[in-house]
């Protein structure tokens, strides 16, 4: 078994126009910075992204958009992003808006081979429009489909070469789930270590998740809310 | 005199108790943290995957990694606990989050809220604000009584689309404490020197006044 590529433009080798990505990420925190660029370089179109935020107009999954290579998002929140706004009411690209733990759940339904859930959220909302809904222990709940994807994209802090995976503080948000919900999911790293060096009780992700993964490098690691107390 | 923003948070902060477990809204909410009454121990929940939010770092600690659900750099305290989105929405949707505490744009008298869209204005997204409303089992709205244009917040009927349909406990604003209850709306407390009236005219339903209607102490 060797999941070990050699760097973001060969784990995306086989990604093709049309396809659908999963990526990691809440804002810019925890961004597959590496395979985000390597997408962009590559030049495929039409892509249908999902993930919570859409990066800011030039940082993270926002480079992808000013190269129009994204057909849709389906995301909970995309305020960040000026070229998004400008796409979005020119009507150059679709917009699927899921609330936050909706999408979260809907991914995590995917990988987890259920058809859907009834939730509370949004009852009696805009996003109930169109869907199922239906009065369970007393309260109106609202049907929601899954969500899976052609590919996840994702930042581990560490990982092994099995793809055992283990992310670092808020970094973690939505990719766990993701790595369950794609046909390939690919993760790169901030430290790729041998098989055996990781604490199995401290893993997030287990290995049986991972398709490709690699040691990322240049990490930046942008901020977009720099607040500081005095020291 | 009505309260400023900051003793607006001064009065949410009096509901919290010792082991709460609380989500705090972007804004005006985010000051509650402040006003935590001495002696207790108050957990703050960030629905990106934290529980146990400190406050925010020096220039030293700050850490890429490690934000609130404002994206704000923070930092972690004794007791912290990381984890996904979907166990974060789990804890939330499950009634597990003692009080959420958020602004709004509008608040109807059956507790419907509204605060996450302007129909022809620019498209956000609801984030976590949906799953928040309907899940937390006390919601606490902190918000003015009137917007900057004039028109009144809380009203018969949410005009703008809603993020939640009577999901609302209590609102405390610049001029009262003002709860949510089947028979409609009923004034518990007002600021100092404002007088029930003075909160009426910037009502739109019709208040019912508290028998035990008290002045908001800070």
């Amino acid at each position: 078994m060797n999941k070990v590529v050699a760097n973001a433009d060969e784990a995306i080798r086989d990604l093709q126009d049309g396809a659908v990505i999963m990526s990691g990420g809440f804002g810019l925190c925890g961004n597959p910075e590496n395979l985000i660029k390597a997408i962009h370089r590559k030049g495929v179109k039409n892509l249908t992204i999902i993930s919570n935020n859409c990066g800011t107009t030039d940082k993270g999954l926002g480079i992808l958009l000013q190269t129009r290579q994204v057909r849709k998002m389906i995301s909970s929140y995309v305020g960040e992003n000026k070229e998004f706004e400008r796409q979005f009411l020119a009507g150059e690209l679709e917009v699927e808006l899921s609330p936050q733990g909706t999408l979260a759940e809907r991914i995590r339904a995917g990988g987890a081979g259920l058809g859907g859930f009834f939730t509370p959220t949004g009852a009696g909302t805009q996003i109930a429009q169109g869907k199922e809904s239906r009065v369970i222990e007393g309260r109106e709940m609202i049907f929601e489909k899954p969500l899976k994807a052609d590919y996840a994209i994702v930042r581990a802090w560490k990982g092994d070469r099995w793809g055992n995976l283990v992310f670092r503080k808020t970094a973690r948000n939505f990719s766990p789930m993701m790595c369950t919900a794609a046909r390939i999911t690919i993760a790169e790293v901030e430290h790729l270590v041998e098989v055996g060096e990781l604490d199995p009780d401290q893993v997030h992700v287990p290995s049986v998740y991972v398709n490709r993964i690699f040691q990322g490098t240049s990490y930046e690691k942008p901020i977009e809310k720099r607040t500081v107390r005095k020291g | 005199m009505p309260l400023t923003r900051e003793q607006i948070a001064a009065r949410a902060a009096q509901e919290l108790r010792d082991g709460y477990y609380v989500n705090l809204g972007i804004g005006m909410p985010t000051l509650v943290a402040n006003y935590v009454p001495k002696g207790i121990d108050v957990i703050f929940q960030s629905e990106n995957g934290m529980l146990g939010i400190g406050p925010y770092p020096t220039e030293a600690e700050i850490d890429p990694d490690l934000i609130n659900a404002g994206k704000e750099t923070v930092t972690e305290i004794k007791g912290t606990s990381y984890f996904s989105s979907a166990d974060s929405f789990a804890m939330i949707r499950g009634g597990h989050i003692d009080i959420a505490i958020l602004g709004a744009m509008e608040v109807s008298e059956q507790g419907d809220i509204a605060n996450w869209t302007i129909p022809g204005k620019v498209l956000k997204g609801m984030g976590g604000a949906m799953d928040l409303v309907s899940g937390a089992k006390r919601v606490i709205v902190a918000m003015e009584q009137v917007a900057r244009d004039g028109s009144k917040k809380l009203l018969k009927e949410c005009r703008l689309p809603l993020t939640g349909k009577k999901c609302v406990n209590t609102v405390m604003s610049e001029l009262a404490v003002i709860d949510i209850t089947p028979q409609g709306l009923l004034l518990r407390e007002v600021a100092p020197g404002v007088t029930p009236d003075d909160v009426q005219k910037v009502t739109e339903p019709k208040l019912r006044i508290s028998p035990e209607l008290r002045t908001i102490k800070i």
